[in-house]
């Protein structure tokens, strides 16, 4: 296991290599530079040419990329060019928001999504397991901006109920000591601040959370089917076990292991989904600020913004693959 | 097992109980009199106005510092400021300012002369990164160069400014190295504000660095995020959470009449559709750039209501005279007679768009009522095109611009579509191209290799006609007036008013400048538009301004 980790740690290196050129290249085709956007529609060609050169935007792409891994190897992702504010400050002030979306979109499709498919299978070819098929493909199909914004017209502005954006209202007074606004409530007593911030994760939650929600039910119900099938399932029930231990001790147990694949693949989808869902909810996180750095061409921003998202996806997946292990130890011993 | 599964789903479905006993909060920025809640599209760069040029950042900052010479709310009216009065030379070179006596900074430093020549005499020792374009933009504008700015940046050569002397306590005298008839106008500018110098100095607002990317980082703590922004105004710096909220308190030591609101927060909302769904659950009390298409959503309902920013822009067609037939004067008022411009301002502006006759709105001085006008009339247009000697029909390449959305140009390929479709009701033969808005359009129609027609436009900065006319017409490749004597006269007119030192006299000159450039047809503009904001019913007060000086003092909550 310990070998394993090591290895998948130092695959890291290259494929971080690899995507850091990818990200330099796509950025720089990108139509426009950070020239034009600073300056709007007033640019001419003097003040272009000068804040190009004072960029280095003129130099050979070998030579902007080494000035680039020059400074990551450093531990600096570089400078906003719209905000004048180091890359890594923006991270840390803003990923948290992303963090704590991004973690109650998976719960809330975890949550829902495996009991539902379990259950589906478990009703298999009934009005439920149906019902949760056509759930499921409505779920997928719809573009999670659009589910955002009619949520949000349901729930915010017709009925009143939920608030339509940010994190927190801004009439309530609140320590933030992690950024992290439901634990900030609990850790300080602020139990209005707490729910509050509840309350503003709702929605775009639910919107975030609704394609993962379809994917890991369907996964589940088909994992769930197959694994009902196997031998050694039949033979368990043959022994005469009753079902629910036949079903946590042999069928879902296993029926996770592809499911848990699915959910690793997930945190690359919510992270890519939390760029729509938090400028539909103007939920202030790194998703809102790449957005913005597209508009501003801010080379800076989306370098290192996608490099750090990029290695957040690798990480949680090796933890993943990781947990495979804890599942089934046929699999942790293999490499005996 | 189905135990477990059970309490999954019920915890799962935790966000439909939150909803349901939700404190609904969402509409608590409606119900506090007290407070504003104003839906920005972004969060200011910084609050040091020295070093902002975009309008988020204009719009707080506008709140915190104050200039010498001010605008009355909602016009471009010139009025007393920080400055009571002010003169000048015979030569029209020097400006002294009667400053306003009593008047503190935020953290108590006296504001005087001395605060005064401080501030001009920053702006001018900026260097390096902060003397560029990307940082000091409308220094360099308005300045035009710097002490000892570093390479490449302009220097003493091209400056504006000579010096700042105090003359006693409250009195400033600015001296230029030329006469700039603008200066005056230009000194409205949100950048032109007077920050403390106690201030600038203790929170080391001219401390930075330039990074291995090029950018200019500040490492004090002026105008910063965790820092402080420290002016006159009415509003004070309270905190600021990117991404999330910036709020200002009310100045209860302002000088001038207190505003009413206690509080202004402003939350960065980037999304349009996210802007008019807070303003109607109530979270936000207004915006500014409200979209055409939401107007009359805003208007229908009875909480809400729509306010016109005056026009400041204007949206034009050029006519490129180094493009042959176009340097004939018939050809071009045959264009001018040939486009469609009130069916165009009618079909795609939403109602928010006016005909224009020249290239600058009517708030602006300098403007003539007396400009000759060109309706559209096909028929016309042919018969000109045939006392030119042409063969109908004429065939003329017209650029429009694809990737971009402009106030004065939401939609360009609309307003390109019905105009080549006028046109060629009236004896010419359209060529369509287009481009990307940048770098490809910009950048041809600066070079003059857009075609003979393309669309264009400007946003004036401030409440002179310099911003305007000189801002459109010295591209002189774009019109085609290099080496051309209409273009000769014209920077002839322009300069000298521009070195005009009376107002009186300048807009008179700016008069007879807009009648020589539409008796030549130089170009065609076509549309001044209004860009609209979006309040709840119960905020009064508020008053767009043409120039984004809006005011938050004279704002209140009623009901």
């Amino acid at each position: 296991m310990l070998r394993f980790t090591v290895r998948r740690l130092l695959l890291l290196v290259p494929i971080l290599l690899g995507l850091s050129i990818l990200v330099f290249l796509w950025v720089r085709a990108l139509p426009g530079s950070p020239a034009e956007s600073l300056l709007g529609e007033r640019a001419d060609e003097q003040s272009i040419a000068q804040i190009r050169e004072q960029l280095g935007l003129d130099d050979p792409l070998y030579v902007q990329y080494w000035r680039y891994l020059e400074t990551l190897a450093e531990g600096n992702l570089g400078t906003s060019i719209a905000t004048r504010r180091p890359v890594t400050t923006e991270i840390r002030e803003r990923f948290p928001a992303t963090v704590e979306l991004t973690v109650a979109a998976g719960i809330f499709a975890i949550l829902l999504g495996i009991p539902l498919g379990f259950f589906a299978a478990k009703r298999h070819g009934g009005i439920f397991d149906n019902s949760s098929l056509v759930l499921s493909l409505i779920g997928v199909s719809i573009p999670i901006f659009f589910l955002g914004i009619i949520l949000k017209w349901i729930f915010a502005v017709r009925l009143g109920w939920l608030p339509s954006i940010g994190r927190q209202d801004v009439f309530i007074e609140a320590e933030h000591p992690t950024g992290f606004y439901v634990l900030d409530g609990v850790l300080t007593g602020n139990w209005r601040a707490a729910w509050d911030a509840l309350e503003h994760l709702v929605l775009p939650a639910i919107a975030l959370g609704s394609i993962p929600l379809a994917l890991i039910s369907r996964i589940t119900r088909a994992s769930v089917l197959d694994v009902q099938n196997e031998d050694y399932v039949r033979t368990a029930r043959a022994k005469g076990l009753p079902s629910r231990v036949v079903d946590s001790r042999h069928v879902f147990r296993n029926a996770m292991l592809p499911v848990s694949t699915v959910i690793g693949l997930q945190v690359g989808l919510l992270l890519s989904g939390a760029i729509l869902t938090e400028t539909v909810f103007a939920f202030p996180g790194i998703g809102t600020w790449l957005q913005e750095a597209i508009q501003n061409r801010d080379y800076p921003v989306l370098q290192g913004g996608i490099l750090f998202v990029a290695v957040i996806v690798v990480v949680v997946n090796l933890l993943v693959d990781l947990s495979y292990g804890l599942l089934n130890p046929r699999i942790r011993l293999a490499g005996r | 097992m189905h135990k477990l599964l059970r309490a999954g789903v019920a915890f799962a479905a935790l966000p439909l109980l939150v909803a349901a006993v939700a404190s609904g909060s969402a509409g608590r920025a409606a119900q506090a009199s007290d407070t504003l809640v104003f839906g920005a599209s972004a969060d200011p760069v910084v609050l040091d106005p020295a070093l902002i040029s975009d309008g988020e950042s204009f719009r707080v900052n506008n709140q915190i510092y104050e200039t010498l010479v001010a605008q009355k709310p909602g016009t471009t009216q010139l009025v007393p400021g920080l400055a009571v009065s002010w003169s000048k030379s015979a030569g029209g070179k020097t400006w002294t300012f009667n400053l306003r006596r009593g008047v503190r900074f935020h953290d108590g430093t006296p504001f005087n002369a001395a605060a005064v020549c401080a501030n001009f005499d920053r702006w001018y020792n900026f260097k390096g990164a902060q003397a560029s374009s990307s940082a000091s933009y409308y220094y360099n504008v308005v300045f035009g160069g710097f002490k000892n700015p570093g390479k490449g940046l302009p220097g003493r050569a091209k400056a504006l400014y000579r010096d700042c002397k105090a003359r006693g306590q409250y009195t400033a005298v600015i001296r230029l190295k030329r006469v700039f008839g603008p200066f005056l106008g230009a000194m409205t500018l949100g950048p032109f504000a007077i920050a403390s110098p106690t201030a600038l100095k203790q929170y080391g607002a001219d401390k930075g660095r330039l990074t291995a990317d090029g950018v200019y980082q500040p490492l004090g703590k002026f105008g910063t995020p965790d820092g402080f922004a420290v002016g006159t105004g009415p509003f004070k710096f309270e905190s600021w959470r990117v991404g999330d909220r910036l709020t200002l308190v009310r100045n209860d030591d302002y000088w001038g009449e207190k505003a009413f609101l206690r509080r202004v927060i402003f939350r960065p909302i980037a999304d349009n559709a996210a802007r008019l769904q807070a303003l109607q659950t109530g979270e936000i009390d207004g915006y500014d750039d409200v979209e055409p298409q939401d107007i009359a959503t805003i208007k229908r309902s009875k909480d809400l209501k729509v306010l016109d920013r005056p026009p400041f822009n204007v949206g034009y067609v050029t006519i490129n005279q180094a493009v042959a037939p176009f340097d004939n004067l018939l050809v071009r008022k045959a264009v001018a007679h040939g486009l469609n411009r009130p069916g165009v301002v009618k079909s795609f502006y939403a109602g928010r768009g006016v005909v224009a006759h020249e290239f600058m709105p009517p708030s602006v001085p300098g403007y003539s009522k007396s400009v000759p006008k060109y309706p559209y009339n096909p028929a016309r247009a042919k018969a000109l095109l045939r006392q030119a000697g042409l063969t109908l029909p004429v065939e003329v390449e017209f650029w429009w611009p694809t990737d971009v959305a402009r106030p004065y140009m939401p939609n360009p390929k609309n307003n390109f579509q019905a105009f080549a479709a006028s046109l060629n009701k009236s004896g010419f033969k359209v060529v369509a191209k287009s481009a990307p808005w940048r770098p490809d359009y910009l950048g041809r129609a600066d070079q003059g290799t857009a075609g003979a027609l393309n669309l264009l436009g400007w946003t004036g900065d401030y409440a002179d006609p310099e911003s305007f006319l000189g801002g459109i017409l010295r591209a002189a490749k774009q019109f085609g007036l290099e080496n051309n004597p209409i273009g000769t006269k014209l920077y002839r007119d322009l300069d000298r008013a521009l070195a005009e030192a009376d107002q009186s006299k300048r807009n008179a000159m700016y008069r007879r400048i807009n009648n020589y450039i539409m008796q030549q047809v130089i170009g065609v503009p076509y549309v001044h538009t209004m860009p609209a904001l979006a309040f709840r019913k119960n905020v009064v007060g508020y008053k767009p301004s043409p120039t984004l000086n809006d005011v938050f003092r004279i704002v209140k909550k009623v009901g």
